[in-house]
This record gives C-alpha cells, structure tokens and sequence, in this order.
C-alpha cells in the first residue's frame, strides 16, 4: 500500500514486537510488556493479534482470519482486508491452507499443524483481574506463582453451584508454571492447546502484553481431582454438517423456540458437507 | 425456514461507510464545510482533538474534525492512528513559559503581580443567553486589544519560591518518559503521569478532578495561575549541538497551589499540581493540574483513598481511545461465548431442579 511498509508497521517496530514474542516463547504463559502502538482500528477490536500478525508476515504467508469460528463475520472480514491492503499477502478461509492464522474467541475444529502458527485477539491477558484489578499485584503474584486466589474461586463456584461455572476464557496453567488466560474461547477449545504442534500467540494491544505457548507445551485447564475439568457444548449435532465433535452456534430461527445448533467453525462445517455429510436440516432443506 | 449462512459481511462493510459518507456531507444543497473553516470557528474542538490526539497540527486536526462529523473522540483516533506513522526525531527542550507571548493569564492567589491580570478571550462572565443574532451571518466582530504581552511573565509559583514556600520544581529527567512508544510501568514517573493527564479525555479528567473537590482526595487547591499563549518549541538536532526553534504552539498552563502541612523531611510549605494542554483549555489544564496533585499523595507521605489518588487507576482509565475501543467492542460477535454461557446457565438450572427434586422425594 503507498506510503505505508509492508503490513504497516514500521520494521523497528516489528523488530521490537518480535524480541518481545521470542521472549514469551522463551518464559510459556508469562505475559511481556511491549511498546503497543496505535494501530487504525480500535482497542478491543484485534490490534494486539493484528500487531502480531503484522510483525510475523512475511510476503509467502497465506492468512486466515476468524472470528467466532466464521471467516465472514464483520470484523474477521475487515482484518482480513486490512493485511490484504497494506500487506498483499494471500488469504484464505481453508484452515489447512493458512501458514497464519489470526483468531478471535475460537480455536479451529482442524488440529494445526507445526508450520502454522495461530495469533489470539486477546482483551484482558490478565487471568486473575477480576479477582485482583491491580497489575502491580498481580504481577507479584504471578512472580510468586501464587495462584490460590483463583483455587479458592473454583472452590468456591463447587461449593456454591456443584461445578465450576467458567464457561469461557477458563483459566490454564501453561508448562505447570504460569497461570494464563487462553483468551476467551469456549472452555471447548481448551483441550486442543495441550501439545498442539502449531505455535500459539497472544497479543493484547490495549493492556500492551504479549505471551505465547511454544509448540508441544503442556496446557492444563485448572480443576480438582474430584471435579475435573468438563468442556461445556450444547448436546446437538451440527444441523447441516451431521457434527458432533464440533463447537457449535445456536441460531434463533423462529419466535417461537425454534433453534438451529450449527458448527461454529464454518471452514470446517463446509468441507464436511463438500465431503458428503448432511445434518438433519441439510436434508430438510434438501428435500424442500 | 432454512438456515442462511450469514455471508456478505464485505459488501455490508461496503454499503454502511458508502451510507456514512453520505450522512457526514449531510444535504448536498448546504454548502461543505472547509478544513479552514473549522480550524477558524471551531477552534476548541479542534484544540481538543489535537491535545488528546498528542498532535499539534491545526489543519490536520480540522480535518479530522471534518471527517468525522464532530465526533470528538473519533477525530483523536484518527490523529492518534496517523501520528503512530510517523518518526519520531527526539524530544524537544522544556519549554519556557515565562516567555509566552500571553493572551490570558489570572491568578486567584494575588490580587495584582507582576504582569498583571489579563483576561483575554475568555467564556468566563458571559451570561450564557443564546445570541440569536447568530443564527444568521454575523458582522466581523472586532475588539480594542492590546497587542500579546512579550515580555517575560513570572509564573505565581516561582514567586512564591523566592519565599521557600513552594517546593521548588526538582531537576528536569534525563529522557522523558512516553507511553506512546514503552507501556506503562509502575511506579510511574511524573513524567509519564502528566503525559497520560495531558492527552487523557478531557471528561474523564475533569470527574477525577471534580472528586477530590468534594472530598475524595482533596489537598485545599487555589488556582495560582492560569496562562494561555504562545510559546516556541526549541529542539536540538544532535547534528548541530545547539537548540533552533521549530515553531510556536498555543498552550494552556495551569498552576495549582496546595496547602501541605510538611512531613519528617519536608516543612511546611505549598506543593504544586501542574496541568498543560495544547491549545486553549482552561477546563482540561485546571482538571488536570488537581489530579496531578493527587497522584503524588504516595510520595508526599499522605493516604491513598481516593480514586484520583490511585496511579494505576488513573492511568489505565483516562485514555479515550482505549477506553472507547473496549466498551465499544462489545458490540461485536459474542456469540461463541454466549453460547458457551447459554449451555452453562441450562445446565446449572438442570442441576438446581435435580437437588430440589431429590430434596423432595428424601422428604
């Protein structure tokens, strides 16, 4: 694009973001400071994941971007564009074809492979903020690797509740060191951080913090012996695609308590049905 | 009814800034706006997009204005996400603004000094009555005026230094700080606490401000002065060795004076709050300078109670564009997360009924 560099960020600036990503590869899970700049869309909106892809690009790369698990909801859309335009890379919406994946709230149902690398929009990188607002003593905290803060909040969610009652953004103790938020992704998609091949980045542009999860690292999803760890999903199939395995939405298709359970992932839900797979309201439709 | 993958989202995308550009020219039959029209009549919103957008530049600032139909804060967006582009060269020498070529400048704490009372252009002691004669073309509105005051005006605290009763203004840093290229860090400097003041949002400020006159945090201020003006900006380029000046700007300055009753180390005397803005704003520089008194409760040896007394709360608020980014954010998708907690919700109804009617049947 004229007048900006490749992939718009200066190259010192990528150079600073990308000493500040080997140093979270080199410390799993810890969060680093970095000079987080003022991109042309808004906080909250993906500039940490977008300053990370923007400083691993490079010109071969072929990039999906996601959001919610869709390829075509607005704000994946407009991402997507913005490196079309000031990096001209290749895109895609075929998971197995992206060398980089930028992610927001979802983790494809496809296992990533070790030369992909997924970057997580990330709005809150600190695990243990509503438990402690104060960075100052979290960073303590997180030092000390005290974590019973959060041990007690689970107890406390069994006491109250009979199970823990995170159903998003579940905390994770990455390489039994560091307590870590995967974003908020359904506590689903957790699982599939534990040794997965692909590296996995987070960028948090607004709270300035970047951590990273090194390929074939041990992710662990807090819980307790006697109550462990369960993936919440709606107990459907996918209506067009027949899936169980997958994540799925729930579409509101009528007043009157119609409901229709789609895979999130629409990547993955399409090449299922390309593969010949048909949900119950696929042959419906079939048969209209 | 089928389910319609929801596609399009680019031809949407498309459509709504097609429609918003629409909408900002607004009736074709009304003459455009110019740039320099803005930057002439509307010379406060365009000091305010420029102070919080930490961008001096008038016509850049109209510009935005312009762009975005008024929208302040999208208009320090726009200068925030432009100014990220550009190099930075170094950083300039204090400026002095004792040398300010002053249009305005009052003092609460002394009836006349040196200099004087000037009361310049100022909304203060007009009654606020709606001017109808406006609503059509007004006359060239043209006053008697002294010409800028050149000479050297002492600042009211330096006055009052001669005595020993203000804390002297300490050294200045080496290099200081800027939250623009390092995040933040704690403890923060003043440097950087004044830095995040000066660009912060303006209503978020001036709140803060606001509550520690009303006892959340309060260190009994008078306005020692007020000063808006002109001052150059001089900066020495390494190849050189010696400062040249690259331009004047409009500055508000603000000198609050707090009473401070000493601690082991320190007599009695008056501490300073310190607010500077861009361009003309009273409000911002006066809100400002009390919150700046504020935050340096911790190292004055005085409790920190008060919200405006807490760096860290202070500092990760007052930024307009993160703030509206994250609270704006939530209209975005959230429905892979909703659904995760629509599940959890059902299932912890499923689990309450369970106990009740295992309740039931053991009674």
């Amino acid at each position: 694009m004229k007048g900006y560099n490749f992939a718009y960020l200066d190259e010192q600036t990528k150079r600073m973001i990308r000493r500040c990503v080997l140093k979270a590869v080199a410390i799993p899970g810890h969060q680093v400071p970095f000079g987080s700049r003022e991109m042309p869309l808004p906080y909250g909106w993906g500039t940490g994941g977008i300053q990370v892809t923007a400083s691993i690009l490079g010109s071969g790369d072929t990039l999906k971007v996601i959001d919610q698990g869709a390829d075509d909801t607005t704000n994946a859309v407009s991402i997507r564009r913005f490196f079309a335009r000031t990096a001209g890379v290749r895109t895609t919406t075929a998971t197995a074809e992206a060398t980089v994946i930028q992610t927001r709230h979802r983790i494809p149902e496809r296992q990533l492979r070790e030369d992909q690398i997924i970057v997580y929009q990330v709005p809150q990188p600190e695990p243990l903020f509503r438990l402690e607002p104060s960075r100052q003593e979290t960073l303590r905290m997180h030092a000390l690797a005290d974590y019973g803060l959060m041990h007690v909040k689970l107890y406390e969610d069994i006491a109250r509740f009979g199970q823990i009652s995170i159903s998003y953004d579940y905390p994770v103790m990455v390489n039994q060191r560091y307590l870590m938020s995967p974003s908020p992704i359904p506590a689903f998609d957790n699982p599939k951080m534990d040794m997965m091949p692909a590296l996995q980045l987070f960028g948090a542009g607004r709270e300035k913090r970047i951590y990273a999860i090194p390929p074939w690292t041990r992710v662990r999803s807090l819980d307790f012996e006697d109550h462990p760890f369960r993936a919440i999903n709606a107990p459907h199939a996918c209506g067009l695609c027949g899936s169980t395995h997958s994540y799925l939405d729930e579409v509101v298709t009528d007043d009157r308590g119609g409901r229709l359970f789609v895979c999130s992932d629409t990547d993955y839900c399409a090449e299922r049905r390309a593969a010949g797979h048909v949900g119950s309201d696929g042959m419906k439709e079939a048969a209209e | 009814m089928a389910y319609v993958a929801v596609k399009g989202g680019e031809r949407a995308i498309d459509a709504a800034h097609a429609w918003l550009a629409e909408e900002r020219r607004g009736d074709p039959g009304v003459p455009e706006l110019s740039v320099t029209q803005i930057a002439a009549q509307l010379g406060r919103a365009v000091d305010r997009a420029m102070a919080e957008g930490s961008l001096y530049d008038r016509e850049l600032a109209a510009l935005a204005v312009k762009q975005t139909s008024g929208d302040l804060i999208e208009a320090v967006f726009l200068l925030r996400a432009y100014r990220t582009t550009l190099p930075r060269f170094g950083y300039s020498e204090p400026v002095d603004t004792t040398m300010m070529a002053i249009c305005r400048r009052v003092s609460a704490i002394f009836k006349d000094l040196p200099g004087g009372q000037v009361l310049g252009p100022t909304h203060d002691y007009t009654h606020r009555l709606l001017d109808f004669s406006l609503l059509g073309p007004s006359d060239a509105a043209t006053t008697s005026r002294a010409a800028p005051d050149d000479g050297v005006m002492p600042r009211v605290p330096d006055i009052l230094g001669q005595e020993g009763l203000m804390e002297s203004d300490g050294g200045a840093a080496d290099e200081p700080g800027d939250l623009t290229r390092e995040p933040l860090r704690f403890p923060a400097g003043r440097d950087v606490r004044l830095q995040a003041l000066a660009r912060g949002d303006e209503g978020f400020v001036l709140g803060l401000g606001y509550s520690t006159q009303r006892g959340y945090g309060g260190a009994h201020p008078f306005a020692g002065e007020v000063r808006m003006g002109e001052v150059s900006v001089e900066f020495v380029p390494p190849e050189l060795g010696f400062a040249i000046d690259i331009g004047d700007i409009v500055l508000t300055e603000c000198q609050m004076v707090n009473q401070f009753k000493g601690s082991k180390t320190m007599p009695p005397q008056f501490t300073r709050g310190y607010g500077l803005v861009f361009g003309f704003s009273e409000r911002k520089a006066m809100a400002m300078a009390l919150v700046d008194r504020a935050m340096r409760a911790a190292e004055l040896g005085e409790d920190v109670t008060a919200p405006a007394q807490n760096v860290e709360f202070v500092l990760y608020h007052s930024d307009n564009i993160e703030a509206t980014g994250f609270v704006e954010h939530l209209k975005l998708p959230h429905y892979v997360d909703f659904q995760s907690e629509l599940q959890n919700v059902r299932r912890l109804r499923a689990e309450q009924e369970r106990m009740g009617q295992e309740k039931e049947a053991a009674e």
